[in-house]
């Protein structure tokens, strides 16, 4: 009896001391680590917090939310191509990181990235970060390809995928033409890459679902994705497919978990980014689902020699080829998919 | 005998008590968000988060200017069109057969599976199709096993493909609007024609479907409106192909936030839609 009751009150205890019990709303793709059951449940255990879960399909989605919404969120993660749109539009909160025990180990210049720190405060913890390359299926390939040129392979006509996602592809054809993401000068020869690439297209993809069912039933053969899904593709679907990072360059991303100007749960949201900083957490969510790599060095360094993201995101000559995606304006963005729905729409 | 003016009133009133809900859900459901939408199309920028916004005819000089969205506006009412002729010369013979042809106890096992597309989610029945379109897929499988013949190619992300899921979907507007009018045909009538020595399909030519035609033009209409706005079907069947003014407005609502131009196609394309069933109108009338 006493055995059973002692980590109980150990809980309340602990969440005595934590300015009580609070209801933490999460806002967050789906399946995308803060969802997942052990770690929600564990969190809950030893603090006392329960939490809970709302998603987002598209950035916009989640900004649409926290605008039309406030007050209703407490953690979001944020992209940090948008945390400074959202810090300027007063959406999120600047993040006293007094008491939380893991930001000391977070990556210097992830911990000081620009865009996390917009408007001269820290506005998003990072929490992990990846890269959108290509994965390819390793059986239809006797050399590993290693250059984006593999897509307008005229071999490979019609079994090729790529995400339907303006932005993304306008970055890609950049890379392909020697440009850099952020800054793109030739919009023509992005333009006639995009164009060229359109026949090879087998479909376009939209969700992680959408490209392990297009990889499993031999649609794809090759397609641009993000490095944590590849790895969550080998693991929990057993897919055989290969990660790169594309010799052109590849677009890195670094999300944040930022909080919602109108959080009432401030103490307990913080609580919540720290557990999920944690190298515990981390580990596990990388060794059971596949993960992408975090922005703890001691979570990093915590994963063993064969870890996915240890092989590929590991290699120094790889990470200088990543290139991190800047914030775009929206007038940009418009035309980017005034592009981008030309070009699907063959004029 | 006129009733009393009491009794006329409390008529009155009872007929309100009979309209209110309806009305007053179309009201709440229907033209105040359609109202809000309207108003948003006028606009420059999506007014929320404390954007700076102005009242514009930009999104409409956009809208109608653009060669793209000319051009997908053309796709979009072409698209709707071939569905809807597929529908009316899949469904109302179909509609015939179920209404005059055949016993009542068959009837409801036809009924049954006429209306089932109804009772499964849309999106189920995208990805079924899906399945069953894919190259090497069951269609292929099965006529390679039944027949010599060897297919090539798929036809999952095709045109072909968004039409075919989009049949399917709306081909019970067609047969149920069609049942009820041909339900409504006196037997006595198509028995005339029977004993004057016509066919069954001259019978449905001359008799059914002049009479007819009112009710299929209008399961028609309840075709052709929801496809030329159609994003699902396009999306997932389509590909690269499945690009229609209805995936362009999502992209605006979804993608880059621009609602007042997402409004503004939406308008548009109403307008279009309104204006091809207003021209179609007398030409049914006159067709009668």
């Amino acid at each position: 009896m006493t055995r059973r009751l002692a980590p109980v009150a150990v809980a309340l205890a602990f969440a005595a001391g934590s300015a009580g019990a609070a209801e933490i709303r999460v806002l967050n793709w789906k399946g995308y680590g803060t969802d997942e059951t052990w770690a929600v449940e564990a969190f809950e255990r030893s603090t006392g917090h329960t939490v809970v879960h709302d998603h987002f399909n598209s950035e916009q989605e989640m900004l649409t939310k926290l605008r039309t919404n406030p007050g209703a969120y407490d953690v979001v993660l944020i992209n940090s191509a948008y945390t400074r749109q959202a810090a300027e539009e007063g959406l999120i909160q600047p993040i006293d990181t007094a008491g939380m025990r893991n930001v000391d180990d977070l990556a210097p210049d992830m911990a000081t990235n620009e865009e996390l720190n917009a408007n001269g405060a820290l506005h998003g913890v990072p929490w992990v970060w990846g890269v959108t390359g290509f994965a390819y299926d390793r059986r239809e390939f006797e050399e590993a390809p290693t250059s984006l040129e593999v897509f307008w392979d005229p071999a490979l006509k019609g079994r090729v995928g790529w995400r339907d996602d303006a932005l993304e592809a306008v970055q890609f054809a950049a890379l392909a033409t020697g440009q850099s993401i952020n800054d793109i000068e030739d919009m023509q020869a992005v333009r006639d890459k995009l164009q060229a690439l359109m026949p090879q297209l087998a479909t376009l993809w939209s969700s992680e679902n959408d490209w392990n069912r297009f990889m499993a039933s031999g649609d794809f053969v090759v397609a641009t994705y993000w490095s944590g899904s590849a790895n969550r593709s080998r693991t929990n679907f057993g897919l055989p497919v290969e990660f790169v990072v594309p010799e052109e360059g590849a677009i890195g991303w670094l999300d944040g978990l930022s909080i919602p100007a109108g959080s009432e749960n401030v103490e307990a949201a913080k609580a919540f980014i720290d557990w999920m900083i944690d190298p515990r957490f981390y580990v596990q969510w990388d060794g059971e689902v596949g993960a992408p790599a975090s922005a703890n060095l001691e979570a990093a360094a915590a994963l063993g020699d064969q870890a996915f993201n240890r092989i590929v995101l590991g290699n120094p000559e790889a990470i200088e080829r990543i290139e991190i995606m800047g914030p775009v304006p929206e007038e940009t963005r418009r035309e980017y998919l005034e592009l981008w729905q030309e070009l699907k729409a063959g004029l | 005998m006129r009733p009393p003016p009491s009794l006329r009133a409390r008529e009155a009133r009872g007929t309100a008590a009979l309209l209110a809900p309806a009305y007053l859900w179309l009201t709440a459901a229907v033209f105040v968000p359609l109202a809000v939408m309207l108003g948003l199309s006028f606009l420059t920028e999506t007014p929320f988060g404390g954007r700076d916004w102005a009242v514009t005819l930009g999104q409409y000089e956009d809208a109608l200017g653009k060669p793209l969205y000319r051009e997908l506006l053309r796709r979009s009412l072409l698209l709707a069109g071939e569905v809807t002729l597929w529908c009316v010369v899949i469904g109302w013979p179909a509609a015939f057969v179920l209404a005059k042809v055949i016993g009542p106890r068959r009837r409801g096992a036809l009924f049954l599976l006429t209306i089932l597309p109804f009772w499964s989610n849309g999106l189920v029945r995208v990805f079924s199709w899906a399945i069953l379109l894919r190259g090497a897929g069951v269609i292929d499988w099965a006529v390679e096993g039944l027949t010599p013949l060897e297919v090539e190619g798929s036809l999952l992300f095709t045109r072909e493909a968004v039409v075919i899921g989009l049949v399917h979907a709306y081909l019970p507007y067609v047969v149920l609007t069609g049942y009820l009018s041909i339900s409504a045909i006196g037997d006595d009538l198509l028995e005339a024609a029977r004993s004057l020595g016509a066919s069954r399909w001259l019978v449905f030519l001359r008799v059914v479907a002049p009479l007819s035609l009112p009710g299929v033009a209008a399961g028609a209409a309840l075709v052709f409106v929801p496809v030329a706005g159609a994003f699902m079907e396009p999306r997932i069947l389509g590909g690269r192909e499945g690009t229609f003014l209805g995936t362009v407005i999502e992209d605006q609502f979804t993608a880059v936030f621009n609602w007042p131009f997402g409004a503004a196609l939406s308008f548009v394309l109403l307008a279009a839609v309104l204006a091809v069933l207003a021209v179609s109108a007398p030409a049914v009338r006159a067709a009668r």
